[in-house]
């Protein structure tokens, strides 16, 4: 692996760079813009002896590759969803949930006619983002860029905005390339192939996901290394990944006064109400015991937090069916639990379930992201989300990492948690983050239930909306290579 | 049991009224795959026995794949088809619907070749229902008016529960299963909720699908002895073929991708109608009729509760055959986007959509029918959204109920008119509501 190649985010979360900030930019002078990424001391994958003090990450949107000069037939190479946009579609908007408050029309950046050429990520240890933006923003910088929109981030010591801990579960990509994805992954494993976050190398199916090539002979195509799989090729997107960013504001005051009318007057109650709905207790622990055998890639450290999965809990009655990490991770293999090969034929044709929702979610390991998100906005306890008000907004800006935008970040976001149909529930969505508008057919989509072991359900209702997007794009973080040879391209 | 049935009236259009056709179906609808609530042209919700129905010109857009083996292009006529999913005998509802929107299917079936305004609209409609090759059903016996009822159940449970939920817990599960089981008594007497008994099931259709469940083992049998024989060959022939035919999977072109996705996810349920080319020769013709014959008398025997093999989101799904069986049209509805169904294709089943599509053009390589295909994800969703074509006009009798939904639905009905019930059995019935 040249780490050297891939840029830093995709394997470093930066967490010991606590003070961030995210330039959204448009490309004013596409020369001096080259002459900057020239010299831009992008931060990449390779690990040093001394934890880097500060970082800086680069990326772009369709429009920046179009202005910075890739040619049409290169573009073309790229997936569908990236040269249309998060929300180049109404369709797509529909699947992302980015629809009546969400919808991309009253987007602060990123809306239709409103999508940012670039993305440049800073990184810094505490006091030092201003030194190292101002050692960033050289001359060129100056002449070339417009910042259009500064999306600053703030330090909550690893919470989100509700108060929760956040960024827990990640995926452990296979750096060494050595897993082979099976058929038929009998258990949750939290190794993944290479492929699945980064263009150029083999992805679960042992395929290599959609990224261009150049012919070998292509002006300056010399800067960029010969693809795996089709050797007679130039490979733009080896070593690249796409980023998905969205604004996510939350409605932290809106959320604990919610709760607290639907458990008034009792505070432990009103806790419990937002772990459920979470899926986690405040500090991140699990609301399943962990699992008996460990789950491969998921390292002992982190095992407290992550060492579960859902099948001690085929009830939902220790963490619902429907709280926010069981639909952002179900924890699933590629089939139910079987005791021999007799039981895995019978449930591949779908025979040995005893529930009508036994075996209906997708399979896991094709729908992970590597989340690299930062929080905006001032700390509020939930006390005083209850007790003060405030005019500041909080959110997250979400970032997350992967080789398919459509199958992993799309799907995820449509068909688990958007979704009101989710795990053969209805009329409920991501108690966090559903958008609560109501579907066809169905008056209510605002529901938020918690199975018992001896009685219906306890269903929450009216639950108001409590993260609004306000922004978003989808952007190529390409590869040190990738970023020479759009700047080499401009010597035609 | 009331039995479901499809039919699909098939019909050549004429060149020139084409352009006509296409706006007068347009027109019915309010947004790009969404059914105006308030056309009148074909009032389908005056139907009851209706499911989905869908008008659709079969544009087919992969005509020239043929090409790939040398052979030149067939110019098939553009037809118009007209697809529904009933409950009873499909010739009722056609009958029904002469009747009742005779004006309108006129004006849609007056663009055909051979329908004139003397023309008998209900014998014209029945000479061009084409039979499908296999068929699909979710729920065999499962009626709109089933459906209808145990939502209208599900809600007022729902209702009745969020006001008495507090009272209920001090009660043991079989006790609160009472209480809502009178609850429910009184709302029927009241006339607010009707739970109609299935009909019972016609003794013809009874004798038919006997007939059906031993003809097709017992014809297998009798021919086992040459099908056994024919193996070794139908292997080696299908190695070569699996070797040689080419693949077709471009990236598939972002205006006619852009165009699909317009029309998709307004409800939670989506159509899906495709098309394609049989691959030339006998062997895959033969090889698709026998697999499609397999397909079909599974689904009607086997895979007729709920699940077709692991996948639950499949509410009808039908594959014909069109032009003396050179082509096939497949046409489902099902819920989800169209990303999550071929992730369920791709991660559940392929193997079952090997064994079908690979007889096709172009599909991306099998290896012994059933092993990789579909499982090349990029390709094979290039494929499919490749061979899909834009449905003109949908309906859907269900918005908003899945199919796991309506088993749902089904579950707490039979919980409540189940004469007998175990404290467990109270529990796991319980946590449904």
């Amino acid at each position: 692996m040249n780490t050297k190649d891939i840029q830093g985010l995709v394997r470093f979360g930066y967490a010991a760079l606590s003070e961030a900030s995210f330039l959204l930019l448009n490309i004013r002078d596409v020369a001096a813009a080259r002459s900057w990424l020239a010299a831009a001391p992008i931060s990449t994958a390779e690990e040093l002896s001394q934890p880097p003090t500060s970082a800086l990450q680069v990326a772009f949107t369709r429009e920046g590759l179009v202005v910075l000069g890739l040619a049409d037939e290169v573009l073309a190479g790229f997936s569908t969803e990236f040269l249309s946009g998060m929300s180049g579609e109404e369709s797509r908007s529909r699947r992302l949930g980015d629809v009546g408050a969400s919808s991309p029309r009253t987007w602060q950046w990123g809306g239709p006619g409103n999508v940012p050429h670039m993305l440049v990520l800073i990184y810094a240890q505490p006091s030092q983002l201003v030194p190292w933006t101002q050692m960033i923003q050289t001359a060129d910088w100056n002449a070339a860029f417009e910042v259009l929109v500064r999306l600053d981030t703030s330090d909550l010591k690893g919470k989100e905005p509700f108060g929760f801990t956040d960024g827990i579960s990640q995926p452990t990509p296979d750096w060494k390339r050595v897993r082979t994805p099976p058929g038929d992954q009998l258990e949750y494993g939290n190794i993944l192939s290479l492929g699945e976050f980064l263009l150029g190398y083999p992805n679960e199916y042992g395929k290599y996901s959609y990224r261009p090539l150049l012919n070998a002979n292509a002006p300056f195509s010399s800067q960029l290394a010969f693809a795996e799989d089709q050797p007679d090729k130039r490979d733009f997107g080896l070593n690249g990944t796409f980023l998905v960013l969205r604004q996510l504001e939350q409605d932290v005051r809106g959320f604990w006064r919610f709760l607290d009318r639907q458990t008034t007057p009792n505070p432990l109650a009103r806790q419990n109400l937002a772990e459920a709905m979470v899926g986690r207790r405040m500090d991140g622990t699990p609301l399943l015991p962990l699992h008996s055998a460990d789950i491969p890639g998921i390292d002992p450290k982190s095992k407290a937090q992550n060492g579960f999965i859902y099948d001690s809990d085929i009830d939902g009655t220790r963490c619902p069916f429907g709280a926010h990490i069981r639909r952002a991770n179900p924890r699933n293999a590629d089939l139910p639990a079987s005791t021999g090969p007799i039981s895995r034929l019978l449930h591949k044709l779908g025979f040995g379930n005893v529930r009508y929702r036994d075996d209906v979610i997708a399979s896991t390991r094709f729908h992970r992201m590597i989340r690299r998100g930062r929080e905006y906005g001032p700390k509020v306890t939930p006390d005083q989300a209850l007790s003060e008000s405030g005019a500041a907004e909080h959110g997250i800006h979400f970032i997350c990492v992967v080789a398919s935008i459509l199958r992993q970040f799309e799907f995820v976001q449509n068909s688990w948690i958007v979704n009101t149909k989710f795990d053969a529930m209805t009329e409920e969505s991501d108690p966090l983050l559903g958008d609560r508008e109501t579907i066809a057919g169905c008056p209510f989509s605002d529901t938020f239930s918690q199975a018992q072991p001896d009685d219906t359900r306890i269903r929450s209702t009216g639950l108001p909306q409590f993260v609004t997007v306000r922004g978003g794009a989808y952007f190529f973080l390409p590869s040190l290579s990738a970023l020479r040879y759009l700047v080499a391209i401009g010597r035609e | 049991m009331t039995p479901q049935s499809a039919f699909m009236i098939l019909a050549t259009v004429v060149p020139a009224q084409e352009p006509a056709l296409r706006r007068l179906l347009a027109d019915m609808n309010s947004s790009p795959g969404l059914l105006d609530s308030m056309q009148a042209l074909i009032p389908f919700r005056q139907f009851k026995q209706l499911h989905y129905a869908r008008f659709l010109i079969l544009d087919d857009l992969t005509v020239n794949d043929i090409a790939v083996y040398g052979l030149p292009r067939v110019d098939y006529p553009t037809y118009l088809a007209f697809l529904g999913d009933c409950d009873g005998p499909a010739e009722e509802l056609l009958a029904e619907m002469a009747q009742q929107a005779g004006e309108g299917l006129r004006r849609i079936f007056m663009h055909c070749t051979d329908f004139r305004s003397d023309t008998d609209l209900l014998r014209w409609m029945k000479s061009c229902d084409v039979a499908p090759a296999a068929n699909y059903v979710n729920w065999a016996g499962r009626t709109v008016r089933q459906v209808n009822e145990e939502e209208v159940l599900r809600q007022a449970l729902a209702k009745f529960l969020l006001g008495n939920q507090n009272k209920l817990e001090e009660l043991r599960p079989l006790q609160q299963r009472d209480v809502l089981k009178s609850f429910i008594d009184g709302e029927q007497k009241r006339g607010r909720l009707t739970l109609t008994p299935p009909d019972p099931t016609p003794v013809d259709w009874q004798i038919r699908n006997l007939l059906h469940l031993i003809t097709i083992p017992l014809l297998a049998f009798t021919l086992s002895p040459l099908l056994i024989l024919a193996i070794p060959f139908f292997l080696i022939r299908l190695r070569q073929c699996e070797r040689s035919d080419p693949e077709i999977a471009p990236r598939v072109d972002p205006e006619h991708a852009r165009l699909l996705s317009l029309q998709e996810d307004q409800d939670v349920t989506n159509q899906f109608s495709a098309m394609g080319s049989l691959k030339p020769g006998v062997f895959r013709r033969l090889t698709m009729i026998l697999v499609l014959t397999a397909i079909d008398y599974s689904v009607r025997h086997v895979f007729n509760r709920g699940r077709l093999a692991r996948v639950t989101s499949i509410q009808f799904a039908r594959w014909v055959f069109l032009d003396q069986k050179r082509r096939v049209i497949f046409a489902s509805n099902y819920d989800g986007s169209l990303e999550s169904y071929m992730d369920d294709f791709i991660n559940k089943v392929s193997f079952g959509l090997n064994v079908v599509f690979s007889n096709g053009i172009g599909y991306p390589r099998t290896k012994w029918m059933l092993l990789d295909g579909a499982r090349d994800e990029q390709k094979f969703k290039d494929y499919l959204r490749r061979h899909q074509m834009p449905t003109q006009v949908w309906y859907n009798a269900h918005p908003g109920l899945t199919a796991l939904d309506k088993w749902r639905n089904a579950l707490i009905r039979d919980g409540l008119e189940r004469r007998h019930m175990s404290d467990s059995d109270a529990r796991q019935w319980l946590q449904l509501l």
